[in-house]
C-alpha cells in the first residue's frame, strides 16, 4: 500500500510537470486576450511553428525548400550548416516578432472593433494558414530538437529518495528544467507587466481600449508587442515540448488542452492559467493511475479504464463551466466571448 | 478684432495669449447624420473656452475630432499655426493634448493612484532593458513621476482615495480622478468633456474650483463642454455656441447672453 503512496506522489509531480506545459501554452492565450479581446485559437501552432523555424535555423535547413526544387528543378535541402542553440532561438524570437508584426498589420488592424467571433473565426484561420506555412517551409516529418537541455531522470532524486522512502522516484530532468523556465518566465513576465512602461500600458490596453488611447498608448503598438510576447511564450513551450517528444504536427492538437485549462483558470488571469494548467496536468496524470490500477479502481469497481487522459481534462472542465463559468480567477467572460 | 498672436488682458486680470489652436471650415458626417456642418473657431493660449449647445448638437463630436479620435471629412486643425496632420488620439496625447470623456473612460481594475500614474506613461523612457541598465536613471524618473501624481491627488483633494479602485468610487469622485489623470501628463491644453455632468450643486462648486485653480496655477488652457449655463458663464473667457452641428454663436459670455439665435436655440429645450 505505501508502494502505491510514493508511486501516486510520483504521479503527482510527473503531473504538474506536465501541467506546466499547459500553463505556458494557456499563459499565450491569455496574454493575447486580456490586451485585445482577441480569442487566438492559432497559440498552438505558434508553438508548433516557433519549434520548427527553431530546428530549421539549428539545422541551417533551407527555408521552402520543396516549392525551391519543384520550381527550379534543383536539389537543395541544407545549407551546410549548424547554428548554435542560442543564437537560432534569438533568430526565432526575431522571427516570432515579425509575425506578431504580420498579424497585427494584415488581419486584426482590419478587424478593430468587430465583434469577438469574428476575431475568433479569423484565428481559426490563422491557425490552419501558419500550419500550412510550416509545413511548406520546413516539410512535415517528425523532427528532433536538441538544445542541450539536460534530459533522462534524474539520478539525485532517484538515489535521495531511495534512501529516504525505499522508493526511487523518477522524474525527469528535463521536467524539472521546464519547470524552472516556467517559473522564470511569469516572473519575468510579472516584472514586465508591473514596472516597465510598455508592461504598464499593456495593462492599460487590457483594462480600456479608450482611456488607453487618451494617456497617449498607441493600441496598434501594444499589440504587436504582445503578440511577441505570446509568441515567445509560445517558443518556450514548444522548444520544451519539442525536446520531450519531437517536434511534430500533433503538438497543435496538444495544445489545445489549454483550452480546459482555461475554463479553469479563466480566460483573463495568468494566475489562473498557471494553476489551471497544474490542475489539469495533474488530475490527469492522477485520474489515470487511478483508474487504470487495478489495485484500486479495480477493487473498489471491479473494472479499469484506461487512455483516459485524452478526455479527462475535457470533462473536468465542463464539470467546472457548470460551477463556475467564470473560471477559478477569471472575470466575466459570459460578456466578452 | 485680435490678431491670431496678439494677447490681451481680461477684466480679472489674467492674461490670455495668442491663437494655439485653430479649427478651420470642420465637417463631420456619419452616415447621412451630418455631426458638424462648417465650423471653425479658434482656443487661445491660457483661456477657459466652453462649447455650449443642446443635445446632439456635435459638441463632443467637436472635442474627438480636436483629439484624434474622429476624423473630419473637411477642414484642416492648427497647432500653433501649423495645420496638423491627422493624428491618431495617441498621438494627439503626446502632443500635450490631454482630455476626459463625457462617459468616464476609467481603467476600472487599477486603483486611484494607479490610474493617475498612467497619466505619466508618456514621461517615461521606455525599454526594460535600457531601465535594467540605466536603473538609477530609472529610479529617478520613477520618484520623480510618483511625486507629480502625489500632487495633482493632493491638488484635487483626493488623498482619501488613494488605495481605493476606481470601480467602487461613485459618479463624481470618478470624474475627478479623470481630471486628475489627464492632469498629471502636464498638457498644455485640456479638454473636458462635461466633467459636472450628474453632480450636486456642492460637487459642481469643487470642480468649478478646480478648473480655474488649473488654468490659473499651470496656465493650462481649458476646452470644455457643459451644459449648465451659470457653470459656463462664471468659468469661461469665451464661448462656442453650436446646434444642430452649426456654429450659432461665438463670444464672451455676455455676448453669447445677448444673443438672439442663441435665446431661439435655447428656448423651450430643456437643460439641466
Ligand atoms: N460615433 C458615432 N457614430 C454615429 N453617430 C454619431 C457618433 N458620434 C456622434 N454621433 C451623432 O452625431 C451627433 C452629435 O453628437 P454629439 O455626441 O457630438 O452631440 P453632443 O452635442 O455632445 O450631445 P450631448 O449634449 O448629448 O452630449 C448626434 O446626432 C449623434 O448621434
Ligand atoms: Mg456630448
Amino acid at each position: 500500500m505505501l508502494e502505491q503512496l510514493y508511486f501516486a506522489m510520483e504521479v503527482f509531480l510527473n503531473g504538474l510537470m506536465a501541467g506546466v506545459l499547459y500553463a505556458l501554452v494557456a499563459l499565450g492565450f491569455v496574454l493575447i486576450f486580456k490586451a485585445s479581446g482577441i480569442f487566438n485559437y492559432a497559440q498552438g501552432v505558434m508553438a508548433l511553428f516557433s519549434a520548427l523555424t527553431l530546428v530549421g535555423i539549428m539545422d541551417g535547413q533551407v527555408p521552402f525548400s520543396h516549392i525551391i526544387n519543384a520550381t527550379f528543378g534543383t536539389d537543395i535541402h541544407h545549407f551546410g550548416w549548424h547554428v548554435p542553440a542560442l543564437f537560432a532561438i534569438f533568430g526565432t524570437v526575431i522571427v516570432m516578432v515579425l509575425f506578431a508584426w504580420i498579424v497585427q498589420r494584415y488581419i486584426f488592424r482590419h478587424l478593430v472593433g468587430q465583434e469577438p467571433i469574428i476575431l475568433f473565426m479569423a484565428t481559426i484561420g490563422l491557425a490552419y494558414f501558419l500550419e500550412g506555412v510550416g509545413d511548406l517551409m520546413w516539410g512535415s516529418e517528425i523532427k528532433k530538437l536538441d538544445v542541450g537541455l539536460p534530459q533522462g531522470i534524474n539520478d539525485t532524486i532517484d538515489q535521495v529518495t531511495y534512501e529516504m522512502f525505499g522508493y526511487g522516484f523518477f522524474i525527469d530532468n528535463l521536467d524539472i528544467v521546464a519547470t524552472v523556465v516556467a517559473v522564470l518566465l511569469v516572473i519575468g513576465l510579472v516584472i514586465f507587466a508591473q514596472y516597465s512602461k510598455e508592461g504598464r500600458a499593456m495593462r492599460a490596453v487590457a483594462d480600456d481600449h479608450q482611456a488607453a488611447l487618451s494617456v497617449g498608448v498607441s493600441l496598434n503598438f501594444i499589440w504587436i508587442m504582445v503578440w511577441s510576447v505570446a509568441g515567445f511564450v509560445a517558443l518556450v513551450a514548444g522548444i520544451m515540448w519539442g525536446t520531450k517528444s519531437g517536434v511534430q504536427f500533433s503538438l497543435s492538437l496538444i495544445a489545445l488542452k489549454a483550452l480546459p485549462v482555461l475554463m479553469l483558470g479563466g480566460f483573463t488571469s495568468i494566475p489562473g492559467a498557471i494553476v489551471g494548467g497544474l490542475i489539469i496536468g495533474v488530475g490527469e496524470k492522477l485520474f489515470e493511475f487511478f483508474m487504470s490500477s487495478s489495485a484500486l479502481a479495480g477493487e473498489l469497481f471491479g473494472f479499469t479504464i484506461s487512455a483516459t487522459e485524452n478526455w479527462f481534462a475535457y470533462v473536468l472542465a465542463l464539470i467546472f463551466l457548470v460551477f463556475r463559468p467564470q473560471g477559478l480567477f477569471g472575470e466575466k467572460i459570459i460578456e466578452r466571448v | 478684432m485680435l490678431d491670431n498672436s496678439e494677447s490681451y488682458v481680461t477684466e480679472d486680470g489674467r492674461t490670455i495669449g495668442g491663437v494655439v489652436m485653430e479649427m478651420k471650415n470642420i465637417t463631420l458626417r456619419f452616415g447621412g447624420v451630418v455631426a458638424i456642418k462648417d465650423i471653425s473657431f479658434d482656443i487661445r493660449e491660457g483661456e477657459i473656452r466652453a462649447i455650449i449647445g443642446p443635445n446632439g448638437a456635435g459638441k463632443s463630436s467637436m472635442l474627438n475630432v480636436i483629439s484624434g479620435f474622429y476624423v473630419p471629412q473637411e477642414g484642416e486643425v492648427l497647432f500653433h499655426g501649423k495645420p496638423r496632420p491627422q493624428l491618431r488620439p495617441y498621438e494627439v496625447a503626446q502632443q500635450g493634448i490631454a482630455r476626459t470623456f463625457q462617459n468616464i473612460a476609467l481603467f476600472e481594475g487599477m486603483t486611484v493612484l494607479d490610474n493617475v500614474m498612467t497619466g505619466r506613461l508618456n514621461k517615461m523612457s521606455s525599454g526594460l532593458l535600457a531601465q535594467a541598465i540605466w536603473r538609477g536613471k530609472a529610479e529617478k524618473e520613477e520618484i520623480e513621476n510618483r511625486e507629480k501624481a502625489e500632487k495633482i491627488i493632493d491638488f484635487l483633494e483626493i488623498q482619501h482615495i488613494r488605495k481605493t479602485p476606481v470601480s467602487r468610487l461613485p459618479y463624481g469622485l470618478k470624474k475627478r480622478v479623470e481630471l486628475a489623470r489627464a492632469l498629471v501628463s502636464e498638457p498644455s491644453i485640456l479638454l473636458l468633456d462635461e466633467p459636472m455632468a450628474g453632480m450636486n450643486v456642492e460637487e459642481k462648486e469643487d470642480m468649478s474650483r478646480f478648473i480655474l485653480d488649473v488654468n490659473d496655477e499651470f496656465g493650462t488652457t481649458i476646452a470644455l463642454i457643459e451644459h449648465d449655463m451659470g457653470v459656463v458663464m462664471d468659468l469661461s473667457d469665451r464661448v462656442v455656441v453650436m446646434d444642430y452641428g452649426k456654429k450659432i454663436g461665438d463670444g464672451t459670455p455676455s455676448d453669447i447672453r445677448n444673443n438672439q439665435a442663441v435665446i431661439d436655440a435655447y428656448l423651450g429645450v430643456a437643460h439641466d
